[in-house]
Parts: C-alpha cells; sequence; structure tokens
C-alpha cells in the first residue's frame, strides 16, 4: 500500500476508542469479526452522549426546543440514510435491526401478496434472518420456497433461473454473503425476477456496509439493512422499500405514532414512513447511525472497497503458505468478487478451538455456522472460522492473524 | 485457554473412545448446542439399572468431543440413577482447569446429552444447576 493510504488507516483507526485498548493478556486487540458487528467510531459514541446530555425528549409531540431538536436530528439521520442509498425519507423505515425489517416484509407485504402455490425464491446461501421468516411465511400460506444453487466455490448458479422463477411472487437473497462473502449478481437476478413479475427483496446487511448501495440503481423492491454492522449501534436498522409498495402495505405494529386519526372504533393511518414506526422509535440509536453514515461518507466508500480488496489479497497470500499444512479456504479466491470476508478452515483443528487459540493472541474471529446452517450442511462443512475486514483493519491484523495460526498448529501439534 | 488443549485432550479428540452406534438401545439422546452446531448423541445398554455399555456419535470441536469421550469412559458400569444426577464437576475434573467461561457448554454438552438419556427427557444444561 501506499503511504498516503497507510496514513488514511491509521487517522482511522485513532478514532476507534476500542481498537486502543489491550486484550486482558496485555495484547493488541485485532478485531477481525466485523461481519458480525462493527466497532464504532468516537463521533457515534458521542452523537449518543450528546442525545443523552443535551437534548433527551420523545420526537414529534413536544412543542419545546429539546423536543424540536430531537425530531430534528432523528428526521435528519433519516436524511442522511435516504441519501446514502438513494432513497426518498418517506422509503427509509427505522426498523431495530435487518431481521425485524425483513420479518416486517413477510408478514406485512407477504400477508396480502402471498397465497397458496406461489413461490418464494431464496438463495442457498441466506443467513438465516433471510431464510427462516420465508419459511414461517410459506408455512402460514402454503406457498413454496425454492433456492438458486451455489457452486462448491460459493458462487451463484443462474443457468435455471428463469425456471425457479416461474410462479415465483418474490426473490429475497443477500446482496454479499456473510458465511463466504460471496457478492450477488445483484443486477441480473433483480432484473429477470422483475421480468418474471416477482418483487425483489436485497438482504443488505453486510452489503450496505461495505459496497454501500444506490437502490434506484440495482432497482431494489426492498433493501434491508442493519446499523451496527455499519459503524452505528445495535437496536437501529433500515428497511427501505419502493413507494408504492409500501403504500399499499398494511401496518406491521400499530399503537402509537403511526396514527393520523383514532375513534374509538377505527383508525385513519400516518404517511409514510411513520406508518410502519409504531411506539417511540430507537431514537438515538438512530441519530447516532446517522453519525455512522457521516463517517463512511467522509472517508469514501470506494476508498473503503478499495482498501478491502487489497486487504483480502493480502490475507488470502499470506493464507495460502498455510494450505501444504492443511488450511483450506472456501468461497470465492478472487478479492474482487467477496467483500472483505475469507471463510476457512485449519486442519483438523475446530473453528471454535481456532477462535479460542486465536483469541489468546488477541485476535478476534468467528467460528462456527455462521448463521447458515442449511449452506454448511450442503457443503459438509460442520463450522469454518471467519475473518472479515473492514476500514481499520491493516497488513498488520493479517500478520497478527497468520501468527495466530502458527500458534494453533504448535498447540494442535499439527 | 491454550493450556486447555493438552495431549490427551488432543488424544481423546484424535481418538474417541467409545465413538459410534449401538444397535437398539436401551436409551438414547441428542442434542446440539445452538451456538457453534456442535453435536452429540449418546445411546446406552442398560443392565439391571446400570449402564453396561454406551456409545457416542457426533462432531464438533475439540472441548465437546474430548469431553464426552471422557465423560464414556467414567460412566461405563455407573448405576443409570447415578448417572442422572452428575453433577458439572465430573466433566470439570475430566477436562481440568484453564476452560474459557466462552467454551464451557461446549465441554458440558455431552453430560447434558448423558443426563438426558438417563431421565428419559431433555436435562437442563449442568453447568447452569
Amino acid at each position: 500500500m501506499i503511504a498516503t493510504t497507510d496514513k488514511k488507516v491509521e487517522r482511522i483507526i485513532a478514532d476507534f476508542p476500542i481498537l486502543a485498548r489491550p486484550t486482558s493478556r496485555g495484547k493488541r486487540l485485532v478485531y477481525l469479526d466485523s461481519a458480525a458487528t462493527s466497532q464504532k467510531p468516537r463521533s457515534v459514541i458521542q452523537a449518543l452522549v450528546d442525545y443523552y446530555e443535551q437534548y433527551n425528549a420523545n420526537i414529534h409531540r413536544g412543542v419545546y426546543e429539546i423536543a424540536a431538536r430531537a425530531t430534528d436530528a432523528f428526521e435528519g439521520a433519516r436524511m442522511k440514510v435516504a441519501r446514502f442509498i438513494n432513497a426518498d425519507p418517506a422509503e427509509v423505515i427505522w426498523v431495530r435491526n435487518t431481521t425485524e425489517a425483513i420479518n416486517l416484509v413477510a408478514y406485512s407485504w407477504g400477508s396480502t401478496n402471498i397465497k397458496h402455490g406461489d413461490a418464494i425464491l431464496l438463495s442457498e446461501l441466506e443467513h438465516h434472518s433471510d431464510l427462516v421468516p420465508w419459511q414461517m411465511l410459506a408455512q402460514r400460506t402454503g406457498a413454496e420456497l425454492r433456492f438458486i444453487p451455489i457452486d462448491a466455490n460459493g458462487r451463484f448458479v443462474l443457468d435455471d433461473l428463469d425456471a425457479l422463477l416461474e410462479g415465483c411472487k418474490l426473490v429475497a437473497f443477500a446482496h454479499v454473503s456473510n458465511a463466504l462473502g460471496t457478492i450477488a449478481p445483484v443486477a441480473e437476478i433483480v432484473e429477470r425476477a422483475h421480468r418474471a413479475g416477482a418483487v425483489a427483496l436485497i438482504d443488505g446487511a453486510q452489503g450496505a456496509p461495505h459496497l454501500g448501495v444506490d437502490v434506484r440503481a440495482i432497482d431494489a423492491d426492498f433493501y434491508t439493512f442493519s446499523g451496527h454492522k455499519m459503524l452505528g449501534p445495535t437496536g437501529i436498522g433500515v428497511l427501505y422499500g419502493k413507494r408504492a409498495l409500501l403504500e399499499a402495505m398494511p401496518p406491521f405494529d400499530t399503537g402509537g405514532d403511526m396514527i393520523r386519526k383514532v375513534d374509538y372504533a377505527k383508525t385513519t393511518f400516518n404517511d409514510l414512513p411513520w406508518k410502519f414506526e409504531a411506539g417511540t422509535s430507537n431514537i438515538a440509536d438512530a441519530i447516532a447511525f446517522g453519525a455512522a453514515i457521516d463517517y463512511l461518507q467522509d472517508v469514501g466508500m470506494d476508498w473503503i472497497r478499495n482498501h478491502e480488496i487489497q486487504l483480502t489479497r493480502y490475507a488470502l497470500g499470506r493464507l495460502a503458505e498455510f494450505e501444504p499444512r492443511g488450511l483450506h479456504i472456501y468461497g470465492p479466491r478472487n478479492p474482487e468478487e467477496v467483500s472483505g470476508v475469507i471463510s476457512f478452515n485449519f486442519a483438523d483443528i475446530h473453528a471454535h478451538d481456532l477462535a479460542s487459540v486465536l483469541d489468546g493472541e488477541g485476535v478476534c474471529i468467528r467460528g462456527g455456522h455462521h448463521c447458515a446452517m442449511p449452506l454448511m450442511e450442503k457443503m459438509g462443512w460442520p463450522a469454518t472460522a471467519r475473518a472479515s475486514f473492514y476500514l481499520y483493519n491493516t497488513e498488520a491484523d493479517v500478520d497478527a492473524l497468520v501468527a495466530g495460526l502458527d500458534k494453533a498448529a504448535q498447540v494442535f501439534k499439527l | 485457554m491454550d493450556d486447555f488443549y493438552r495431549d490427551y485432550i488432543l488424544d481423546h479428540y484424535r481418538n474417541p473412545r467409545n465413538f459410534g452406534n449401538i444397535e437398539n438401545p436401551d436409551a438414547q439422546a441428542e442434542d446440539l448446542n445452538p451456538l457453534c452446531g456442535d453435536q452429540i448423541r449418546i445411546q446406552l445398554k442398560v443392565d439391571d439399572g446400570v449402564i453396561s455399555d454406551l456409545k457416542f456419535s457426533g462432531k464438533g470441536c475439540a472441548i465437546s468431543q474430548a469431553s464426552t469421550s471422557m465423560l464414556t469412559e467414567a460412566v461405563k458400569g455407573m448405576k443409570l440413577e447415578d448417572a442422572a444426577k452428575l453433577s458439572k464437576d465430573v466433566v470439570l475434573e475430566n477436562v481440568g482447569i484453564g476452560i474459557s467461561p466462552t467454551r464451557l457448554k461446549c465441554a458440558m454438552l455431552g453430560l447434558r446429552v448423558l443426563k438426558s438419556a438417563a431421565i428419559g427427557e431433555i436435562a437442563g444444561w449442568p453447568d447452569e444447576e
């Protein structure tokens, strides 16, 4: 990497207080689990503190100064998200996380649009959050679930896509696989889905943080993501939906704030987006998510993507050194085809044992099924180790991972 | 945690004892650790209230597999009712010290399955009792 890039990474790292804290064993914290949740820059943490210390008030109702400030900040964060994904603010619904966003669609859109005999098309790569809600919908309605196959290298196989789309009302798939890092051929699937008359939901939990998204360019009908995987706090996420779809959908939760007029017998619902935001919203976390979006845009999504490609290329090269000793890498090997995720196993060391040994070295990776048990079963992997990168990771982090693998080889007497 | 992976643990992991299946078992149970997907099944032969033979099968980390392997050695010949009452100590004695709290469930999975087989219903987590 060139020197100016290194300086930029140094400045980024300095913005994340947790990365300066050693582990209890005095090791440098090497955080390689951003696919699970990202770390938070100081500006995001400060946004939470500022809200609670300076203008904590409920939104949309109070007429006093701090209530107006809270409302402005909350709706301002929605504007930031809308600009980030190129949507209209009315199409940006605050939810708790990606899972809740998908459930909202499965219940609200699903209950009025999916009937007995309809098909719902997913991919074999899906996270449980983009599988279980559709299984439940299929059970409620008698719809049929189908799956776009994934080949042994973790790539989509689209040969039979048109046949799979026959009689299909909805296609739902991950923009980026959390288990393998595979970037889905979004444009092609969406275009063919639309031609077949199906609506497309894209699970952007791993896509929005690393690639960014232009929902209009990819013509997504629904796009879902979580704040905490993109420098924001936990407990706040987004459902994007095309206005016409959202307007036709019944509310999901009902109660306060989502109403226009209520009498004892009936209720008129509020306009978008508030129709889907019953009860007091997660005000503080939405505002802090706005600060996270600011941070990402200051750094630049193109820079982040390029940084992750370089880091992935470096890591794949270093990990390849271990292949003669039994290391196996899953998923596409081309850094351009994945998004900052490397899934692997090392000889007969179970992924959890590997994660435990690495933990002793200060290196945080994930070992397990990555909430994709059907994929693991299909591929015949009991579990995999997963290292995932983000803007604050460096080649030194990869080197620490590699040193940890050496240590694991010693501990397990490979 | 590195101290945990001692030679005998690795030996039980790579050469599990009493591994396999029993035809027509008198009791059996299986479970998985939802956090990590580790799976264990234990099948028992019981004669006059005594565990005369047992086999386990499953897949998972060194901790879950080795601790189950050692557990099967410890309980062969034990009265079924005594096996049903085993506490987490039997596992901790086997696997020794040094297991981190995040991995305790891995170590306890085999005992939970054994106790489930012994009482004929899903047992609680031994480390939570």
